[in-house]
């Protein structure tokens, strides 16, 4: 400070010869904001470089991309019901009667300077935000990178996506077009089969009876503001803690969990994270250029007393549609009262089910394995076999239910009964989440004992040669130390023990149920089961020493 | 005249009379439609050669299921009362004779000429009457109202063929097909006919001009010529093929770039 003050002071001695502009507009800045002191602290931040630590980015950025567009939006969108009979640019809609909402949508897509392009934007950026965010979720989920320091960073991220779908469907809700009307009607069906407040819930979102004419303008300010201003703020709550916990990093030379070995967020860093921003929206708006999205024109505007096939969510939302869609139709009547279960189960008990499944899953793995420490060193997704079946089967889980929200499409593409989908889906439901668990696993366990393999004996060559006896042999090369040291870098943690029944005097200690079920879990997780006991120093040697004898 | 009056309670007497009426009606009937008539005749015996020749066709193609008198079988409905334009629509889109039993008849191509299909349809009509063969100004889109049929459309007909016509699934393995590329007679035809598990809209329930306005719309947005100012409309299915697209371009085309731009690092440089 006291060194710019006085090259201040000796440059205006001088007179003539002015520090640079720029110089200049950093001093100013500084005096007011203290840039220079937040600069030092953090210019030479370091990240690590790898693609899929790059996802998070892609997500990032297309959430800029849509709050940029959306605004863009919100300068024609009239976030109203009221009836109009259309007289725009579009001919096949002339004389249609249709609300504020679609009719100020079609001018958009049709009278607006780039509105059908901003519009494309928008709607492929929200769906490529939330593949992202999902993506992003799953890289951090398989190695592990939700562990201590990160958990509270993990459930700011899962809300994220939870908010990011809401904020996705009241979007995909506002043009008031045939598509998005018959899924607010689908909202709706479930908000009323809430027992006993459901009709109240009901009435009170849309104002009285379905559609009614607030439903827009409420979706409007939810999606516009309530939602987006949520996230924003989870959103730099997130990026600080990135910055705060520092980033993970795969195994390494050199890498360790003190440490992160990667570039400075200045120049390096920043430079290719604005040129990857760039490329983010090139590949997005040459998407929204060529391929169309939502063409509502088509699509009609919405009225109660009609309906399309092919009605179905974006992809965020399939999932619920597809429990909705392969749940038998249950209901009881009781007392003058139905309860539908057909749609209460799936999208008030399942729904929320499958998310909160993967929001938790950090708090339950650190419960089991009674970890305190910070881990900054990523897993690779096989040394952690247990977690790794476990992501996979709900991910299989999810997909399933995807399948079943577009059963008709598997029909007609795949000339297929869509009965026979929708028992397969509801089979598959309970099953193939298991199948998946119990492959995943034996996949990561053969790829640890191939790891053990390449440590204790190399890596095999393909070289084959005969020795003098006639036995073909296969040449075996010794890994480098590097790749030694990767390979065996990380921890195995071993079962928890609760000790015996019964204490030195004979008397039956007391162990509380949770802490049975805490040491069975453990055993399966990190028991002779769940993983390979990675190469110790000892075999290695033992190997190296006795190698003189093939 | 006192002998004709005294005739006039005989019982024949009413009998006489009706035959005179008849001869006037008859005379008088000639004497204005005298071409008519000659037409008429040979109208008469051009249908009925048709509806000959028509039959020959039918025992070839069309009887081993539907019965050698178009009574229906355990393989196929009777076809007393379907009408022309049921036989027009049917054999005209290839669906039959139909190649195999199965959940649905599906489109294939179509081996008859027009003549003989006009033929077939004749001799069915023969049959028992049902809707004839719409003529061309019936389903002409030109001059028909676009917006009036693409509300119509959405009520009636997008629960199944999906907003533009794109198709849908049904149960069991049926299924709602394309309109893309149907001829606008056949789409017309189906609308009066019913086919398969389309249920059918007469005249009444569906005017006439509805359904020309119905094809015009359907014409205008789902043909070669239909614009799709959105560009590429990836089947025109709707938010799944958007999602899948999404995921499999859109993220895809991300992670190439992410592995791209992560693979071009500052290096240190190595000594």
């Amino acid at each position: 400070m006291s060194t710019a003050t006085e090259a201040h002071g000796s440059a205006a001695a001088e007179g003539k010869k002015k520090a640079p502009a720029g110089e200049r507009v950093a001093d100013w800045a500084d005096g007011r904001l203290g840039i220079y002191s937040l600069a030092k602290a953090n210019m030479r931040k370091i990240f690590p470089d790898h693609w899929s630590f790059m996802l998070g980015e892609v997500a990032l950025y297309s959430f800029i991309i849509i709050i940029l567009t959306g605004v863009y939006l919100t300068l024609f969108f009239h976030p109203s019901m009221n009836e109009v009979e259309y007289h725009g640019a579009y001919t096949p809609m002339h004389g249609v009667r249709m609300s504020e909402a679609y009719a100020s949508t079609l001018d958009i897509s049709f009278d607006v300077r780039g509105g059908l392009l901003v519009r494309q934007i928008h709607h492929w950026a929200a769906l490529i935000f939330l593949a992202a965010m999902f993506v992003h979720m799953m890289r951090v989920f398989f190695t592990g990178a939700f562990r201590k320091p990160r958990e509270v960073n993990w459930v700011f991220g899962f809300l994220l996506f939870a908010l990011g779908m809401f904020t996705g469907f009241t979007g995909y809700s506002l043009p008031d077009d045939l598509l998005s009307g018959t899924g607010v009607r689908f909202m709706e069906g479930a908000i009323l089969s809430v027992p006993i407040v459901g009709t109240y819930l009901s009435m009170f979102l849309f104002g009285g009876e379905f559609p009614g004419d607030d439903f827009v303008a409420r979706f409007y300010s939810i999606h516009i503001l309530l939602l987006p201003g949520i996230m924003l703020g989870l959103l730099v709550a997130h990026l600080i803690l990135v910055f705060y916990h520092k980033h993970t990093q795969f195994a390494g030379p050199g890498r360790k969990n003190t440490n992160v070995v990667g570039m400075p967020l200045l120049p390096v860093y920043m430079a290719k994270a604005g040129g990857f921003f760039f490329l983010v929206f090139g590949v997005i708006a040459a998407i929204a250029a060529l391929f169309s999205i939502n063409p509502i024109w088509v699509l009609g505007p919405y009225r109660p007393d009609q309906v399309s096939t092919n009605a179905q969510p974006d992809w965020y939302m399939g999932f619920s549609e597809g429990l909705v869609r392969v749940m038998p139709g249950w209901e009881i009547n009781a007392w003058g009262h139905t309860l539908v279960l057909g749609v209460f189960i799936p999208v008030m008990i399942i729904f929320p089910l499958v998310l909160v499944t993967i929001a938790l899953y950090p708090f339950i793995e650190a419960w089991v394995t009674g970890d305190k420490r910070e881990h900054h060193i990523a897993d690779r997704p096989r040394n952690a076999p247990t977690r790794t079946a476990f992501g996979a089967a709900w991910i299989s889980w999810y997909f399933v239910c995807l399948v079943g929200g577009g059963n008709d499409l598997w029909a007609t593409h795949f000339h297929l009964s869509i009965n026979a989908i929708t028992w397969f889906v509801r089979v598959a439901f309970f099953v193939l989440p298991v199948l998946v668990f119990i492959i995943t696993r034996r996949v990561c366990l053969g790829l640890q004992r191939k790891d053990r393999e390449k440590v204790l004996h190399g890596r095999e060559t393909g070289t084959i040669k005969r020795l003098p006896h006639g036995e073909f042999v296969e040449i075996h090369e010794p890994l480098s130390q590097e790749q030694l040291h990767t390979l065996t870098a990380h921890d195995q943690y071993q079962p928890v023990e609760i000790g015996p029944r019964t204490d030195e005097n004979g008397v039956e200690r007391k162990i509380s149920r949770g802490q049975k079920l805490r040491a069975r879990l453990s055993k399966g997780y990190y028991g002779e089961s769940g993983q390979i006991p990675k190469p110790t120093r000892e075999e290695y040697r033992e190997i190296e020493s006795s190698h003189g004898h093939h | 005249m006192k002998k004709l009056s005294a005739r006039r309670r005989h019982p024949l007497a009413a009998l006489v009379v009706l035959l005179f009426a008849l001869a006037a009606t008859g005379g008088l009937y000639t004497a204005f439609a005298p071409a008519g008539e000659a037409k008429a005749e040979k109208q008469e015996s051009s249908k009925s050669l048709a509806i000959e020749e028509g039959k020959k066709l039918y025992a070839t193609g069309c009887s081993s299921c539907h019965g050698t008198g178009g009574q229906g079988t355990s393989d196929g409905p009777s076809l007393v009362g379907v009408g022309a334009a049921a036989v027009d629509f049917q054999v005209g889109t290839g669906r039959m004779p139909a190649q195999q039993p199965g959940a649905q008849v599906p489109r294939k191509k179509n081996i008859y000429s027009q003549d003989e299909i006009n033929q077939l349809a004749a001799y069915v009509a023969s049959l028992g009457s049902g809707p004839s063969q719409p003529t061309k100004e019936m389903y002409d889109p030109s001059g028909a109202d676009v917006a009036r049929g693409g509300e119509l459309f959405r009520t009636n007909c997008s629960q199944c063929h999906n907003f533009t016509g794109e198709g849908g699934a049904l149960t069991h393995g049926k299924f709602a097909p394309d309109l893309g590329d149907v001829d606008e007679k056949h789409i017309y035809e189906a609308m009066q006919t019913g086919p398969q598990n389309m249920p059918s809209f007469t005249d009444g329930a569906l005017p006439e001009k509805d359904k020309r306005d119905i094809v015009a719309y359907v014409k205008e947005v789902n043909s070669d010529k239909s614009e799709s100012p959105g560009g590429f409309k990836l089947g025109g299915f709707g938010p799944v093929s958007e999602g899948m697209f999404a995921w499999i371009f859109g993220l895809g085309a991300m992670i190439a770039v992410a592995v791209w731009v992560a693979a071009r690092t500052a290096k240190a440089k190595k000594s």
